[in-house]
């Protein structure tokens, strides 16, 4: 009897009207948690009721409390006839669980009907007791934190990092069973959105059992999926990583030192530049290291974060005791060893992390991947989990394998994901091999001289594009050359990464998003043939992608992706490839060559010349992406040989050859001995077509940047504006004259179109960034290409580049006064903003103050009200700010990225994972199908927003849509949609006014207001 | 290929404000992408037609969204489905009660019913405001009228709490209300030189003078019907026409206040009588509710005077004069309210020289005689012509100062009691 929740239903709002005589409503509420149901007294007619009821007390096993929602049911009281539902609200009380994160859910919450949407709100009050279990056989794992970031969230540390967790469930979809047949849409739905609900607690609760298991506390970057199998079931399942985690002190958490990860990347170094003196005895002690450990965050003493950038100097103050380059070998082998020892008790040596503590990333092999066509009604027992287990493990072991072959322990960055068509499924897996260091995945015992000599010597920056395979012995073709930065070990010449770029890696310029789109058509098929034919054209579809990224690469002047995401998705009639990775210039990778064009009738002269052309096209454009992303690698001297190539190996059309040095591209002659160029031999219609796609991809219009990652390389002045967005496009393919030319050439279009509506869109947030770019793409119906895009919109200051020379308390200091000055300018406002009950005084008050200051004739100013507010705007969005303070309607931010930018996050408050499905038969006086999904995904977003504030939160972090499944049969009138979204709640503070809070005390009272505005974006 | 379904959701609700001003302004789609192609945008952005067709109908589908909440205001900014910063919020409100100048004087004064509603198109094709406009501010019109119609309070105050309007905004909404509620006649051709703000100069006059909440702000109703009391006691005036000592003594008081400060004096002097009678007349009549309405007929027809040539041309006036009477600003609407009749009324009765010093509303002190009890005809010559001090005769004390708040102005005429 571990737990007792408690529920108070305080008020309603804003309800339809059920009574249409009285146009008012009779309503009361059922609140229910597992086989326990409480009602309120019917609240007779009103639109906004208040009940303000006792509390309902459920006295429930701490294993019901993970799996069970809480229901609450509003509903219309009727005397004569059945109680007419309103809607529900369904709260996951998890958050409530551990000791550290929410303590109690309160707030208004949306009253959700699966037909009509949202009908009102209600406010709810929730709280749980929990009482100390220490049975030792118990089944619930309480106390286990959840979070959906793919990093150690921001203010934690990680002990250990335990390693891969998964669990996935089954059960039948309610839609696909007999009682579907008599019941109505709305009780199907609601069947299927409680099972989704009790099987994720379910997942989450066994994973946390799991946890438990390997001494843990924590799982970072949990992913759940849902798979709509049909018929054979609905299966959730779950991956992540088990961590222990350690909470920062909360007054180490409130030093200045506390930034957004982009800050931090670029001020460690700088901050001890000025004085390199602290580190004088630096690689000479290593006893100094035994104190240090890393965390994502740095906010502890001084004393370690100058340790930390022992490791960070070493190559700048000279190599210490012994070049890598000789010790490279033996330290490799060692740590190896090491490193095997601790991971080789694990079945997957997997983490679903993308991002790391410093030191932890050794090595990267590159990108491995394996994916694998099932038959979903071949499925012997399709309610047990036992067979999805087994396919699921043989695509590990296969990753695993591969990721051995590259010499590689370990995979990081690890996701999976499937893709469904009628009784067909592709299980896909991802990852990027690597070499990890030990220390983090063990109990600190392992620490001994030998890591941390290794660590001294391995110069930061380059380490992990270092091969971590044997050059003599390598997996796949590659050209070497000896590191550009280091020297002494052996790099590739391009590489290929799912994760993150690693906060120490040093890159030239800017990034870019960089997407391989592909299309092939199938013949449409059953059961066997249909899976024997898909699993015929998937390894054309990986090459081709890889291809496509790779020569696209090149255009771009780049020798690195990071954040590859290759989703491949299967239709009736065809199957569609869609790459995004960020493209950045690793300064410790060589210059990519050119891309030459190889025609294959030298002797014709037109066409000679028509090639040279398309030549010319090809060189004028990498200069110019040159140019835009600012890629200007130093000139280094030649000096290194690569490690020869027995011969410029010919792949298909593709060859590839020596590339050493880079002169200017421009420069390229045609010349076919050439030896930097990657060279595309032109010899039917379909290399032109493919040549011609590499140049219709147009760079975003200027002040535009994207990415896929959670930053992008090359901007670190980050300003606070952010807008996250969903954009959901589904287009129809004219039925004639099919082929997989003009199949490309849309999906093409249907993506760079998306991408130019997002940059028109947001041009009012010019210079921007978007990041975490996240396409999806899905095949309805046969003839339906829908592609979703989830992505967050982040201004930054062009001119204000990170001036290298300014320390960060000078930094900090200076803003802060900055701060002030601006606090003080208006303060007469900011006093009676927070005075004004008025919601709107505020803004008046600003505008009449902006013009009266701008000098129009008094005579003329009023007149100018309605017409000022366009002229004004600027004023408007900075000093109206303060206004929000007083909208009765908190701001919560959400971002698809693990951090704000310019503020710090000083609670995790636990993760959301909310399911919902809605469903019209009057599709088209809900505006059809765009008016119906966009209502929809308003719908959601307000919903997360609501469940953040009610547990005390402002922000949504890691916030990402898993799956937005949209069917409509426009005949009937009708349309569904199922949409799955998860994220972290969190608290966070402006770093702003967390400075403030420390330098400016006098006018600590004005904080709350001009905090509540800066979020307002 | 044809995009079926094409739409963007951002966490805060995006609202671009051209696009905004074309939907209120009852464009469609087409017709909004072609204006927007023709305000440049495409050579400014680099996007094309299609993006900028995605983009509109993006926004004419949110806008169709927000719609049903501008409706009650209150609900917009308790919503929970579209996050939008509050001064947007203040933005999309003001701007969709914002009205037509050419709209509202079509519809000013008439009964906000479904007959009226039918004429839309007739207004539409008049005004050269879209159909689509017309319906939203009428509905507009009537959507408060509704809200407020029975509401204690006072009127502004009313419509500004439940419309979350500004300021300005809500006494234009106030003086639509007024006017619809008493049916006033505005439509006849010899009153369209008068602008809305003159009207709604009048109306709030009125309001603050001749209704019942003048005198007690906690009735009903209070705002929006005239002093059917008020009107009665003005048959007494007659007395003022009838009875040559007070005739006398009512000239020389008048004259007294207003000399040197109205510039044609002469004129009025010599012609107190005609105008006084003229004004009396129509005082007098107004216990019928066919006399209420056609007060601005009346007041423009049948009130002669030295000015009587004046009327409705503007131009004529001292050129000096004629900026001050153009409404230039909300502030400076008050300039010209009434041009002709009022100058006639403010010659003959009220004390122009009042406005700008008589005290606001609750401090109201006791007019020259007044007395305790109902105000007496001499003691009551503010209440008859709404804008006596704003006529041409005494662009002075208007013109000039554009910074004081209407509510100190708008009180030409101190009450006979407090």
């Amino acid at each position: 009897m571990p737990g007792k929740l408690k529920v108070k239903i305080v008020a309603g709002r804003h309800l339809p009207v059920m009574d249409r005589a009285s146009d008012l409503t009779d309503a009361f509420v059922e609140v229910k948690f597992g086989n326990m149901t409480f009602k309120t007294d019917v609240y007779h007619k009103s639109l906004n009721p208040q009940w303000n009821s006792e509390w309902f007390k459920f006295e429930v096993d701490d294993e019901d409390l993970q799996d069970e929602p809480l229901q609450i049911t509003v509903l219309d009281h009727d005397t004569y006839s059945a109680n007419d539902a309103i809607g529900k609200v369904y709260i996951d009380i998890d958050p409530l669980l551990y000791s550290e994160a929410a303590t109690v859910i309160s707030g208004w919450f949306p009253i959700y009907d699966t037909i009509h949407g949202i009908r009102g709100e209600i406010n709810v009050v929730v709280k749980v007791d929990l009482f100390n279990d220490l049975n030792r056989f118990r089944q619930s794992s309480c106390g286990v934190k959840f979070f959906c970031t793919t990093s150690i969230p921001k203010c934690y540390r990680a002990v250990i990092i335990h390693g891969f967790v998964e669990e996935l469930v089954v059960n039948e979809d309610p839609e696909y069973q007999w009682i579907d047949r008599i019941r109505t849409p709305r009780a199907s739905n609601e069947a299927r959105q409680r099972l989704i609900s009790l099987m994720s607690g379910e997942l989450q609760r066994k994973i946390g059992l799991k946890v438990l298991e390997m001494r843990g506390n924590a799982v970072v970057g949990y992913l759940q999926c849902f798979d709509l199998e049909g018929e054979s079931g609905l299966v959730v399942r779950a991956i992540g990583t088990a961590c222990t985690l350690d909470k920062l002190s909360s007054t180490a958490a409130f030093l200045p030192a506390c930034n957004s990860p982009s800050k931090e990347m670029k001020e460690i170094p700088f901050n001890e530049d000025p004085n390199p003196n602290t580190h004088s005895s630096g690689p000479s002690t290593p006893l100094k290291n035994q104190t240090y450990s890393f965390s994502p965050s740095k906010s502890y003493s001084r004393q370690s974060s100058s340790s930390d950038t022992d490791l960070s100097l070493t190559p700048k103050t000279g190599m210490g005791s012994g070049s890598a380059g000789k010790e490279g070998g033996p330290f490799k082998a060692l740590l190896r060893q090491q490193t095997q020892s601790a991971l080789e008790q694990r079945e997957f040596p997997f983490f679903t992390l993308t991002a790391f503590p410093p030191g932890f990333l050794v090595h990267v092999g590159g990108v491995v991947s394996a994916r694998s066509v099932k038959l979903l009604d071949r499925i012997h027992n399709p309610d047990e989990p036992e067979t999805r287990d087994a396919w699921w493990a043989e695509i590990r072991q296969e990753i695993k394998s591969h990721a051995k072959a590259l010499g590689c322990h370990a995979v990081v960055g690890y996701s999976e994901s499937t893709s469904i068509c009628e009784e067909v499924c592709i299980l896909s897996a991802s990852g990027t091999a690597a070499v990890l260091n030990p220390r983090f995945l063990q109990d600190g015992t392992v620490e001994g001289c030998l890591e941390q000599r290794q660590e001294e010597n391995l110069p930061a920056g380059c380490g992990f594009c270092h091969i971590p395979y044997d050059e003599l012995n390598m997996p796949f073709p590659a050209h070497l050359t000896y590191c550009y930065s280091c020297r002494k070990q052996k790099v590739p010449d391009v590489l290929f990464t799912t994760i993150d770029l690693p906060t120490d890696a040093t890159v030239i310029g800017k990034g870019c998003l960089i997407q391989a789109r592909l299309c092939r058509l199938k013949k449409k098929a059953q059961a066997e043939a249909n899976a024997t034919a898909i699993s015929n054209l998937l390894p054309f579809m990986e090459y081709e992608v890889h291809t496509q990224l790779m020569n696209k690469l090149k255009l771009k002047g780049m020798n690195a992706l990071f954040g590859l995401r290759i989703q491949i998705t299967v239709g009736e009639n065809m199957l569609m490839g869609l790459a995004s990775a960020t493209g950045v210039y690793l300064t410790a990778l060589p210059t990519p060559g050119g891309i030459q064009i190889a025609g294959k009738t030298p002797n014709d002269g037109s066409y000679e010349q028509h090639i040279s052309h398309m030549q010319k096209k090809i060189n004028d454009t990498i200069a110019k992406n040159k140019e835009l992303y600012e890629i200007n690698p130093p000139e280094i001297p030649e000096e290194i040989i690569g490690s020869p190539i027995p011969e410029p190996r010919q792949r298909s059309r593709l060859l590839r050859s020596q590339s050493e040095s880079s002169d200017e591209v421009i420069e390229l002659d045609l010349s076919h001995g050439k030896k930097d160029a990657f060279v595309l031999e032109i010899d039917d219609t379909d290399a032109m077509e493919d040549v011609h796609s590499l140049l219709t991809d147009v760079p975003p219009p200027s002040g535009f940047y994207s990415c896929n990652t959670e930053i992008m390389p090359g901007i670190n002045n980050w300003t606070s504006e952010i807008q996250m967005f969903t954009s959901v496009r589904v287009s129809r393919l004219s039925n004639i004259n099919l082929t997989n030319q003009t199949l490309n050439k849309n999906f093409n279009d249907l993506c760079e179109n998306l991408l130019k509506s997002l940059y028109f869109k947001l041009r009012s947030m010019i210079p921007c960034c978007l990041c975490h770019v996240n396409f999806t793409v899905s095949l309805p119906e046969d003839e339906l290409i829908q592609v979703t895009v989830t992505a967050v919109a982040i201004t930054f200051d062009k001119h204000q580049a990170v001036q290298t020379t300014k320390t960060h308390v000078e930094k900090s200091l200076q803003r802060a006064s900055t701060d002030n000055e601006e606090l003080l300018q208006f303060p007469l406002e900011l006093c009676t903003d927070s005075l004004g009950p008025h919601p709107f005084s505020p803004a008046k008050e600003h505008l009449e103050s902006a013009s009266s200051n701008s000098g129009i004739p008094a005579a003329q100013r009023a007149v100018s009200v309605e017409k000022a507010s366009p002229l004004t705007e600027g004023h408007f969005r900075q000093r109206s700010a303060p206004a929000c303070a007083n909208s009765t309607v908190g701001v919560v931010k959400m971002t698809p990225l693990s951090f704000i930018p310019g503020a710090k996050i000083t609670k995790y408050l636990g993760i959301i994972n909310m399911f919902f499905i809605r469903e019209t038969t009057s599709l088209r006086e809900e505006g059809g199908v765009s008016g119906f999904l966009h209502a929809f995904i308003a719908e959601v977003f307000a919903m997360v927003r609501a469940h953040v504030a009610a547990l005390g939160g402002n922000a949504v972090v890691s916030y990402i849509m898993k799956q937005c499944v949209f069917m409509e049969n426009p005949n009937k009138n009708q349309a569904q949609c199922l949409i799955n979204v998860s994220g972290d709640a969190v608290i966070f503070v402006r770093e702003s006014e967390l400075e403030i809070m420390s330098t400016q005390q006098p006018i600590a009272s004005c904080q709350p207001a001009c905090g509540g505005g800066e979020i307002a974006t | 290929m044809t995009n079926e379904l094409d739409i963007f959701v951002g966490n805060t609700t995006l609202i671009d404000e051209d696009v905004y001003r074309l939907w209120l302004d009852g464009y469609s789609v087409s017709d909004a992408v072609g204006l927007r192609v023709r305000s440049g945008i495409l050579e400014q952005t680099g996007a094309t037609a299609g993006v900028l067709q995605s983009d509109t109908m993006d926004h004419y589908r949110t806008f169709h969204m927000l719609e049903r909440l501008l409706h009650t205001p209150p609900k917009l900014l308790h919503q929970l489905v579209f996050q939008i910063p509050p001064s947007r919020q203040a933005l999309l409100i003001e701007r969709y009660y914002a009205f037509d100048e050419a709209f509202v004087r079509e519809v000013l004064g008439k009964k906000l019913s479904k007959g009226t509603k039918k004429d839309l198109d007739d207004i539409s094709t008049k005004t050269g405001v879209t159909l689509k406009s017309c319906r939203r501010q009428f509905d507009n019109f009537k959507r408060v009228f509704k809200v407020v119609e029975e509401m204690r309070g006072s009127l502004a105050g009313n419509i500004q709490q439940h419309f979350l309007l500004s300021d300005r905004l809500a006494r234009d909404y106030a003086a639509v209300v007024f006017f619809a509620n008493n049916r006033f006649e505005t439509g006849k051709k010899k009153l369209q030189y008068l602008t809305f703000g003159d009207l709604a100069f009048c109306a709030e006059l009125m309001i603050q003078n001749w209704t019942p909440g003048a005198v007690d702000s906690q009735v009903d109703d209070m705002d929006v019907d005239l002093d059917k009391e008020f009107l009665q006691d003005l048959k007494e005036l007659k007395v003022l026409v009838a009875d040559k000592d007070l005739l006398d003594l009512h000239k020389s008081l008048v004259c007294t206040a207003l000399r040197g400060k109205l510039s044609v004096f002469p004129e009025m002097e010599a012609n107190f009588k005609n105008l006084s009678r003229g004004l009396v007349n129509i005082a007098s009549k107004l216990t019928h509710t066919k006399d209420v309405r056609d007060l601005f007929v009346d007041l423009v027809e049948k009130a002669p005077g030295p000015l009587g040539s004046l009327h409705g041309h503007a131009a004529q006036l001292p050129p000096a004069h004629v900026p001050r009477l153009r409404p230039r600003s909300p502030d400076a609407r008050p300039a010209c309210p009434l041009l002709g009749p009022a100058a006639k009324g403010g010659g003959g009765r009220g004390i122009p020289g009042q406005p700008r010093s008589s005290p606001p509303r609750s401090a109201r002190s006791p007019g020259p005689g007044a007395r305790t009890s109902r105000p007496q005809p001499p003691s009551a010559p503010g209440r008859l012509p709404p804008g006596p001090g704003s006529g041409p005769s005494c662009p002075v004390e208007w013109g000039g100062g554009g910074t004081g708040s209407r509510a100190g102005q708008g009180n030409p005429a101190p009450r006979g009691r407090s």
